[in-house]
């Protein structure tokens, strides 16, 4: 087993690579695109432009100009947007990192016990009503733009139904744990279940899918010759082995999730995390910021695939061999 | 089948707007009628009424009046008509989002049963592609993609994509879901060249191209045509959330995204605008959800004649 | 080899049939099966593919999940009627009283537990053993099928374990409650020669030592010749021949029979070619009103489009109107052109 993990962090090191290297091309080396008019800025004069190039060494060989950049922001962590003059990125990136951290735990939570409890009732009552209800909305949830959504429910609690039902919901914004737990809570309270709500959707569909396949292999027919109850053998049986496939979904789903749907989140509600610092930057094309949160936003998303490709071995013991 | 009904209907209102157009909106819905006016029982009406309410401060643009031809659903902030704005950012978003999937099927499903086919090199070099294009989380990637390509256009070689043309943004989705779907394809190319009427084709001297045309494209082709309305439901989804975050479809061109954030500012004084493009895309996604799970069903090899034992 | 004894027999099946409602009309998998298995007794099942066979022990159970079929009849173990219980009434009879033992050991056992783990789930199921207990007798049971090191091997995953083992930890699970009837659907028919010839050892002798009845479901009559005292021949669902393994085997009475005995290879009688039978086994949607084997049958008379019923003396009945005389006669000239028959 440890092996197997050492293994796999060894690979996602390399992935990170890779993806350092692409984010780099791709800012820096896209054909027809000149980098230092980027990061000057929209508005810039030629001589900030060529400060740029000389800065940033844009006019030496390629390697040189990526390994430059790999430092400012890793070990020097000096980069400085061309926007707001002066303002460092990676500490604003990693001032905000707390925030997406509880925007997605929480959301993750709740998402994973309503989809794996809405997957097994659906499955365990195959063909009542209530199978199709669950499969209509999880259709619905999969079908909704996640920051529409966002917006629908600030207004609905926010602005119509304010004062009659949610007069103790507070303003959109960010109140950190450390500081108050009752209120930083609550002020995310929104914003989990609008995420949980696209995601617990997804995840039960797929679950009773699973669960139904699962129902019909030979072990669960031989765990039924055993004589034991039919409860028993859909959660310790059938369940157990349709979580594996439900967790490498997962493992996928992250890099969506955090790059994604998260980012919209954060935006909509006025969480001041990792997307909506990339959603700011995003107004201004503050390249060097916009490159650094999709740096760090691909790392931490790299890292929490190997975890999670970790929790598959644990949860399955014919993958360990490999 | 009402999924079908649904997509027909919402695709051909689309389509058609500019045909109808005049019968729908007498302005152009794409030119600011900040100081317009209309016939509203009568009385003429300013598009952009000033604030009695609040500090007073600000317009609100007039609320859907109901009448076919006279702003709908009202006015966003610039004094468009709603409606209009919808219908031919109807005609964007599906643009994007039909085109998007055909080109990512079917790039994908070249390069998967090639793969899958051919083994070897080929295989190689195209799983690292994938793998490559993969490994980037898929917004993130394609948000890097828009924000450079976006502003300035393409201008290599012998390409030249003038900056806010659609098919910018249809080639970035299209290009971050290609292994999404030419990876299971891969597989099942794979795993079909295991079984024995593979085996049998290849031993009786059959062609390569014949075995692909007869043999293996009438079993990858079912999964290809489930995938195909969710790929469009799922671009469309990003194609939405690009064009809210302003780097997808750009101005003066309009997409359900682009209206949804015009609806931001307006979101409590005008839901309307914010809402209804959502809406849209709700049903539309929807409809190619239950549609592609339609096909899955349809398609379903498992014989019905013996029970499950 | 042993009588009908004068206790209860352990599994008395009368009439049994099971029915599915099919969109291309019924399907009717068994038709018409009765049969007894008597204390200590091996029942061997045989026929091809589509017969039946496992339909009718599974049906019995109530491991059929298919909310299509129908199943009439009266089945009874131990005297009392089974058929027809809900899940729940059926819990203690499934792995406690009957064990059952299925075809591919590949898949029986659920992935992600270990070996131990399932069978001590199998015991405290069935009995109020403490989870040291169990774990012992599952040790214990596992040295008897002869894994080797069950100390160790009992915390091992199913993947870990060769096919051969494999079926010998699922044969461990299902005699695990000591179980008065051990059903065994095609038990080797997924392992190599020599593992098939162990494994049918080590069914025998546990037979012995565990007193319990078997009935063992296969396709191959060369299975039946070695383990069964008794045997049933179905074809389409319905059964062609009933009888004692020897009488079976040396006086077969039904023309299936002498097919499905022509077909098994002989070390004895050279330069023969292999028997088949032919056509093809008749699909289950088209079984004809009369005898289900007359389309290709080589002694079929007129009478035949009239379903024929089992017949015979001491307790040998087949189900073929061709009279005494006339199987006298095909079976010596079958002798002359070397058929089976001893």
């Amino acid at each position: 087993m440890l092996r197997f993990i050492l293994r796999r962090f060894a690979s996602a090191v390399v992935v990170l690579f890779t993806i350092s290297v692409m984010v780099y091309l791709i800012f820096f080396a896209t054909p027809g695109v000149d980098p230092a008019a980027r990061i000057a800025g929209r508005s810039a004069s030629p001589a900030i432009v060529e400060q740029v190039r000389i800065a940033f060494g844009l006019n030496r060989p390629l390697p040189i100009r990526y390994l430059l950049m790999m430092d400012h922001l890793f070990i020097k962590r000096d980069l400085t947007s061309y926007v707001n003059i002066g303002d460092k990125v990676v500490p604003q990136i990693l001032a905000a990192a707390p925030v997406t951290l509880s925007l997605v735990a929480g959301a993750v939570v709740i998402w994973l016990i309503v989809g794996i409890f809405g997957g097994v009732i659906a499955a365990a009552n195959k063909g009542k009503f209530i199978d199709p209800l669950i499969m209509f909305l999880g259709i619905a949830a999969v079908s909704v733009p996640a920051y529409w959504l966002g917006e629908v429910v600030n207004l609905i609690t926010q602005n119509q139904l304010h004062s009659t039902v949610f007069p103790w919901l507070p303003a959109p914004g960010w109140v950190p744990l450390t500081q108050n737990p009752g209120e930083w809570a609550l002020h995310l309270l929104f914003p989990w279940l609008t995420l949980a709500a696209l995601y617990a959707g997804i995840y039960a569909r797929v679950l009773r899918a699973e669960l139904v396949n699962a129902l019909n292999e030979d072990y669960v027919r031989t765990a039924r010759a055993k004589g034991l109850s039919e409860r028993r053998i859909l959660l310790r049986h059938a369940l157990r082995c349709s979580l594996i496939s439900i967790t490498s979904l997962f493992g996928l789903d992250v890099g969506a999730l955090v790059g994604g749907a998260a980012l919209l989140t954060e935006v909509v509600f006025g969480l001041p995390g990792v997307g909506l610092l990339t959603y700011n930057a995003l107004e201004n094309l503050d390249l060097p910021v916009i490159m650094g949160t999709v740096m760090y936003g691909a790392f931490f998303i790299v890292l929490a695939s190997a975890v999670v490709d970790v929790v598959y071995a644990l949860l399955d013991p014919r993958v360990r061999i490999v | 089948m009402l999924a079908f009904g649904v997509i027909v209907f919402i695709v051909t209102a689309c389509l058609l707007a500019p045909v109808y157009a005049h019968v729908i909106a007498h302005e152009n819905p794409f030119a600011s009628n900040i100081t317009g006016t209309i016939r509203l029982n009568g009385k003429t009406v300013n598009v952009l009424q000033a604030n009695t309410q609040g500090l007073g401060f600000g317009v609100t643009p007039i609320g859907p009046t109901w009448h076919f031809s006279n702003y709908f659903l009202g006015a966003d902030n610039q004094g468009r008509d709603v409606f209009a704005r919808l219908l031919y950012g109807g005609r964007s978003s599906l643009y994007i989002g039909a085109s998007s999937a055909v080109i990512c099927v079917a790039v994908a499903a070249i390069a998967g049963v090639a793969a899958g086919y051919f083994g070897g090199a080929v295989d190689w070099i195209v799983s690292r592609i994938f793998d490559i294009i993969w490994a980037f989380p898929v917004y993130l990637l394609a948000i890097s993609l828009s924000v450079i390509l976006e502003t300035n256009g393409i201008n290599f070689l012998f390409i030249h994509i003038e900056q806010g043309s659609l098919t910018i943004p249809i080639l970035i989705i299209a290009s971050v879901f290609i292994p999404y779907v030419g990876r299971p394809l891969r597989g099942i190319v794979l795993s079909l060249k295991e079984r024995e009427f593979i085996q049998a084709a290849i031993g009786s001297g059959a062609s390569d191209l014949h075995i692909l045309r007869k043999e293996i494209l009438p079993n990858v082709a079912p999964t290809i045509i489930v995938f195909f309305p969710l790929m469009v439901a799922f671009n469309m989804l990003t194609e939405s959330a690009l064009s809210f975050l302003g780097i997808g479809v750009q101005a003066p061109q309009a997409s359900w995204g682009t209206i949804i954030n015009d609806g931001l500012g307006l979101l409590y004084t005008r839901p309307v605008v914010g809402i209804m493009p959502g809406l849209m895309i709700v049903l539309t996604a929807g409809a190619l959800n239950v549609l592609g799970d339609g096909f899955r069903d349809a398609f379903d090899p498992k014989a019905k004649l013996r029970g499950s034992i | 080899m042993s009588d009908a004894t004068l206790d209860e027999p352990v599994l008395s099946v009368r009439d049994l049939s099971v029915t599915f409602a099919t969109r291309q009309g019924p399907l009717r998998a068994v038709d018409g099966l009765s049969f007894d298995v008597g204390a200590k007794e091996v029942l061997g099942i045989v026929g091809e593919s589509g017969s039946g066979k496992s339909v009718a022990m599974y049906s019995m159970l109530g491991l059929v999940r298919d909310s299509n079929v129908a199943i009439t009849g009266s089945v009874k173990f131990e005297g009392c009627e089974i058929l027809g219980l809900s899940d729940r009434e059926l819990q203690s009879v499934r792995g406690g009283d009957v064990g059952m033992v299925f075809q591919d050991p590949m898949t029986a056992m659920t992935p992600v537990y270990k070996v131990g783990w399932q069978i001590v789930e199998q015991l405290r199921a069935h009995t109020d053993m403490t989870k040291a207990q169990a774990r012992s007798r599952a040790i214990e049971l596992l040295g008897e099928v002869g894994i080797p090191d069950p100390k160790t091997r009992v915390d091992h995953f199913p993947h870990e374990f060769s096919g051969g083992m494999r079926q010998r930890v699922v044969i461990a699970m299902a005699l695990s409650c000591n179980p008065k009837l051990l059903i065994a659907d095609e038990p080797t028919t997924a392992l190599d020669v020599t593992t098939q010839a162990q494994i049918l050892d080590l069914m025998s002798k546990l037979q012995e030592s565990y007193g319990s009845s078997i009935v063992i479901i296969t396709h191959d009559m060369g299975v039946i010749a070695e383990v069964a005292d008794r045997v049933v021949v179905m074809y389409a669902g319905r059964p062609a021949e009933i009888g004692p393994e020897l009488d079976v085997v040396r006086l077969p009475r039904h023309p299936y029979t002498w097919g499905l005995l022509g077909a098994v290879p002989r070390v004895d009688v050279k330069n023969r070619r292999l028997v088949t039978i032919p056509g093809t086994p008749v699909s289950p949607l088209d079984v004809p009103t009369g005898c289900a084997f007359g389309p290709r049958c080589q002694y079929k008379m007129a009478i035949c489009d009239e379903r024929p019923i089992l017949r015979g003396a001491d307790g040998h009945v087949d189900a073929c109107w061709l009279s005494d005389e006339q199987r006298l006669a095909i079976r010596s000239q079958a002798t002359v052109r070397g058929v089976a028959d001893e």
